[in-house]
Parts: C-alpha cells; sequence; structure tokens
C-alpha cells in the first residue's frame, strides 16, 4: 500500500490517476469558482497549480481533499468517485492524501507532538509506534526540539513545517499544499520548498502545489533532491530541460488556461501568461 | 447580513440547519468513538466553570423573592407562606430560566467565539482533512456537557435561592426557620422538580449547545464574523430559552394532576 519510502525519481504512471477532477464546476454563491475544470495527477508525479488571487486555486484543493463537493463533474481519488463514495471508502481513502493549509490551521489548543499525533491518536494507534512516528516526522522537518511547545510559541515557518508533519504522519501518498510560503520570507521559503523538493525526490510523494508565488513555483520545477550517504543535495539544473515529473497548470477566473512543463510555460504568448510570469 | 435580521428564506434555512445540526450530533452521540476526555473537559467548563455565577444568581433572586413576596404576604398575614412562594417560583421558573441564561452568556458564547476561531483559522477544515468529523469531536462534547450539566447547576442555583431566602425570612420577617423550611418544601410536588429540575434544564441546555454550536460553525469574514457568531448565539439561546420556557410550562401544567 504504502509507497512513502520508494524511489520516486522514476515516473510511475499508474492506472488510475491518484487524483482527478473531470469537468468540474463549483460555485460559491452567485459566484462561479471553477468553470469546467479537469485535472489528473498521477502517481510520482508533482503539478504546480498557479493563477491569480480567486482564480480557483484553493477551491481545487478543497475539491481533492473532499472538503467541498463540485456543482457538477466528479472528483476522483485512485479511481473512487467521491460523490458515490460511502463513509468506510472515504475513511480509507483519507489517510492516502495529506494537506498543508494556507496559514497552517494548527490546532491552537493542542502542543506540537498531540497536532503531529492527532490522526494517529484518532484511529487509536498505539502510544508507542505514535512517539516514534511523531518524532521521526519532526525529525524530517528539523523540529524535534519543538515537541513539547504550543503553536502560539512558533514562529511562522515553524508553524508550517510542523503542518506538512502533521500531514505527513500517515504516510500518505499525494500531498496537497495551499500556498505553502505565503507570508514567509525568503529563506524560509527556500527551507520549506527544499522539504517539498525532498519529499517528492527521495521519498517518493506525488503534489499538488498551488502557488501565485512564481519564485517558488519554478525553484520546484528546475532543482531535483538527490541523496547520497545520508545527505542530500540539491541539484539545479539549468533552464535547459524539464524535470519530467513536474508540470504546471494555470487557472484564471476557474478554467485551465495551461498545462504543461516550465519551458513551454516561459516560452507562451498568451498575454496573461506573459503577465503573469514577466 | 447588515442586520440582525435575516430574510425570511434565510431564517428558515437557518432553523433546518440547526435541527439537522441537533439531529446530526444526537445521533453520533451514540456511536464509536466516544470522545471522553473530550466530554469530561467540556463538562468541567460547563460544570465547574459555571458554579460561581449560578451560586450568585440563585443567591440573590432569592434574596429579592424573599423581600418581594415576604412585604406582599404581611399584608394578608400569610408571612408564613413566604416559603412556599419563594420554593415554587425558584424551582418551577427562575431557577431553571435565570441558570440558563446565565449560562448561554457565559458558555453560549464562549462555544460560539471557540467554535467560530476554529472556522475562520480552518482549523476544522484541517481537521476534515485529518479524518476526524468535526460534529462528532466538537459538537457533541458540547452538547452531553451542558445537557448533564445544566439539571445540576439549576438544583445549585435553586437550592442557593431558597436558603438564602431563608436567612432573610429569619433575620428580616422573624418567622421560624421552620415554618420557611415546611412551607417551602410543602409547596413543591412532584412535577415541579421533575419539571423545573430536570426536564426544562435538559432542554434548555441542549437549546444553548445546538445554537452556540451553529453560530460558531457557521462564522464566515474572519475576526469580524467570530464577533458575529458570538453575539448571535447568546441573543438567540437566550430568545429561545424564554420562547421554549412558556411552552414547556405549559406542557408540564398539562401532565401535572
Amino acid at each position: 500500500m504504502s509507497r512513502a519510502e520508494g524511489d520516486g525519481s522514476r515516473v510511475r504512471v499508474a492506472q488510475a490517476p491518484l487524483i482527478e477532477l473531470r469537468n468540474v464546476t463549483k460555485y460559491y454563491g452567485d459566484v462561479r469558482v471553477l468553470d469546467g475544470v479537469s485535472f489528473a495527477l498521477h502517481e510520482g508525479q508533482t503539478k504546480i497549480v498557479l493563477g491569480g488571487s480567486g482564480s480557483g486555486k484553493s477551491t481545487m484543493l478543497k475539491l481533492m481533499m473532499g472538503l467541498e463537493t463540485p456543482d457538477s463533474g466528479q472528483v476522483l481519488i485512485e479511481g473512487v468517485d467521491l460523490g458515490r463514495a460511502g463513509e468506510r471508502q472515504l475513511m480509507r481513502l483519507r489517510p492516502r492524501i495529506g494537506m498543508v493549509f494556507q496559514e497552517s490551521a494548527l490546532f491552537d489548543s493542542l502542543s506540537v507532538f498531540e497536532n503531529v499525533a492527532f490522526r494517529l491518536s484518532e484511529v487509536g494507534t498505539d502510544e508507542d509506534t505514535i512517539t516514534d512516528r511523531v518524532r521521526e516526522v519532526l525529525g524530517f522537518v528539523g523540529l524535534e526540539d519543538a515537541i513539547d511547545k504550543m503553536p502560539a510559541e512558533l514562529s511562522g515557518g515553524m508553524k508550517r513545517r510542523v503542518a506538512l508533519a502533521r500531514a505527513l504522519v500517515s504516510r500518505p501518498a499525494v500531498m496537497l499544499y495551499d500556498e505553502p510560503t505565503a507570508g514567509l520570507d525568503p529563506i524560509t521559503s527556500r527551507r520549506i520548498n527544499e522539504l517539498i523538493i525532498r519529499l517528492r525526490d527521495v521519498r517518493g510523494v506525488s503534489g499538488v502545489f498551488v502557488t501565485h508565488r512564481l519564485r517558488d513555483a519554478f525553484t520546484l520545477a528546475s532543482e531535483i533532491a538527490v541523496e547520497s550517504g545520508g545527505r542530500v543535495r540539491f541539484i539545479r539544473e539549468d533552464g535547459t530541460f524539464c524535470l519530467p515529473h513536474t508540470r504546471f497548470v494555470m487557472l484564471r477566473d476557474g478554467r485551465t488556461i495551461f498545462e504543461g512543463p516550465d519551458e513551454i510555460l516561459r516560452r507562451s504568448d498568451d498575454a496573461y501568461i506573459r503577465q503573469f510570469i514577466a | 447580513m447588515a442586520g440582525m435580521l435575516p430574510s425570511p428564506k434565510a431564517a428558515v434555512l437557518e432553523v433546518q440547519e440547526t435541527a439537522l445540526l441537533a439531529f446530526r450530533a444526537f445521533r453520533r452521540a451514540f456511536r464509536k468513538p466516544f470522545y471522553v476526555r473530550d466530554i469530561l473537559t467540556q463538562m468541567d467548563h460547563v460544570g465547574v466553570g459555571s458554579l460561581t455565577i449560578i451560586m450568585l444568581t440563585g443567591f440573590f433572586t432569592g434574596a429579592v423573592l424573599t423581600l418581594q413576596s415576604a412585604s406582599e404576604m404581611s399584608r394578608f398575614g400569610a408571612v408564613g407562606l413566604t416559603g412556599t412562594l419563594v420554593a415554587v417560583s425558584l424551582v418551577r421558573e427562575l431557577g431553571p430560566v435565570l441558570g440558563a441564561l446565565m449560562v448561554a452568556g457565559r458558555v453560549g458564547s464562549g462555544m460560539a467565539s471557540e467554535l467560530g476561531s476554529m472556522i475562520v483559522t480552518e482549523q476544522v477544515n484541517a481537521m476534515r482533512a485529518l479524518g476526524t468529523d468535526p460534529i462528532k469531536k466538537l459538537v457533541v462534547p458540547r452538547l452531553l456537557a451542558t445537557v448533564s450539566m445544566q439539571p445540576l447547576l439549576t438544583v445549585v442555583a435553586c437550592s442557593m435561592g431558597i436558603h438564602r431566602g431563608l436567612a432573610d425570612a429569619v433575620g428580616i420577617l422573624r418567622t421560624s426557620p421552620d415554618l420557611y423550611l415546611n412551607s417551602a418544601w410543602n409547596g413543591l410536588d412532584y412535577y415541579d422538580i421533575a419539571g423545573g429540575l430536570l426536564v426544562k434544564p435538559v432542554f434548555f441546555g441542549a437549546v444553548v449547545a445546538v445554537v452556540s454550536c451553529r453560530c460558531g460553525m457557521r462564522t464566515e469574514g474572519g475576526t469580524r464574523g467570530v464577533g458575529r457568531s458570538t453575539t448571535q448565539a447568546v441573543v438567540v439561546s437566550s430568545l429561545l430559552i424564554l420562547v421554549s420556557d412558556y411552552f414547556l410550562t405549559q406542557l408540564i401544567l398539562e401532565y401535572s394532576p
């Protein structure tokens, strides 16, 4: 089942996409936020969803997570239609997906440990396993020392890393990132991006990365993490070729206007895209 | 959403949503997992936390009732019935209603603002994303806590009031303590106690919890929204307590001999 520790540098295309949106439309009141959007994420892939504020990026993630239901169209996780899935199927699918929210959304009445342990303690995992797993994921994000702190004592970047750890604790196959670097300084953003690249390249976790910050998007599309001898190095490709597993999706007013690798995006002559990436 | 009065359609929808939340919460209360720790925490918060204001409420209500009724009673030479009047008023109406209003103000506002803050900071969405049902984890413990604590708090309020009345009856009106207590005890029948100390508090407790949780869960619009939800929770649950008290009283009187 779990391939979190697997070799993720190869692109493996499974039969059914991990996540698929089919012609999805979503309204908030009278406003059409998504207008017939189709989207697919295959195992091993990372898709970077770009778009201005109000283009429907966050809504797309909420639909994938099952937090919102589409007004028309289908949302499928590993081939299962969320609209028709029973509670039991949803229970099985949910741990496969982890989500990092825009403002971290840590439970502010719980400590860092309890936040990260939340999902495991909810399903009744035994204490020892919980402690081990929490230490492991906090170690991965470099926050083992903060284990007993409360969210209010953490900086913005630390909160984001705890949120990442909380989502990772169930070893998901897919991570959804909703503007994970919003409001952070460049150095902290870089650190978050490195964690995301490491997850993608070293642990083989697929991902959907929603952002309006191009700098982060191009970092993700041009760097790879290589682990050798227990150390992780980041290698930057110079824009001459594209990472095969990382693709861009551009949204505008609830519609997909571009899908493809960064090289093509950079060369696009669509006025809106030119303006966006300028 | 400028004024406090919503459009008729929105109001009907809101009643439906609130009823639905109540129904879901009651159904989930009997299903696993049971969040025992959350329930106990809430019981402590609702019960122990409200003890002081409930005692003060009962204390001064009893005191003022005794003063008022004694001055009227003495005109008819019926000071001996002061105990009955104080006990019956407190147990039938003032204890449960004032107690519930105080809890609506203290606990209901807290619930609405806490859940509202969790909504606007996406903590509730995060909880759902982690596979936990927010109704089960957040609403059910609050509902069970108020429903179980409200009768106990009402008993405390009534007992404080009756005993405070005793002090005044003896000290100011110069009646004997036995006379007062006997008349208090004899004035109450089984239906007064069942209705005032069990049926009404349980119902009011459920009203406070369901209305406040619903107000919290439907919060939108950031910090201002949280403030609005808190106000709505207190206003709506207080009004519902007063309105439902009227109907509950009719029902109880119908069944009492």
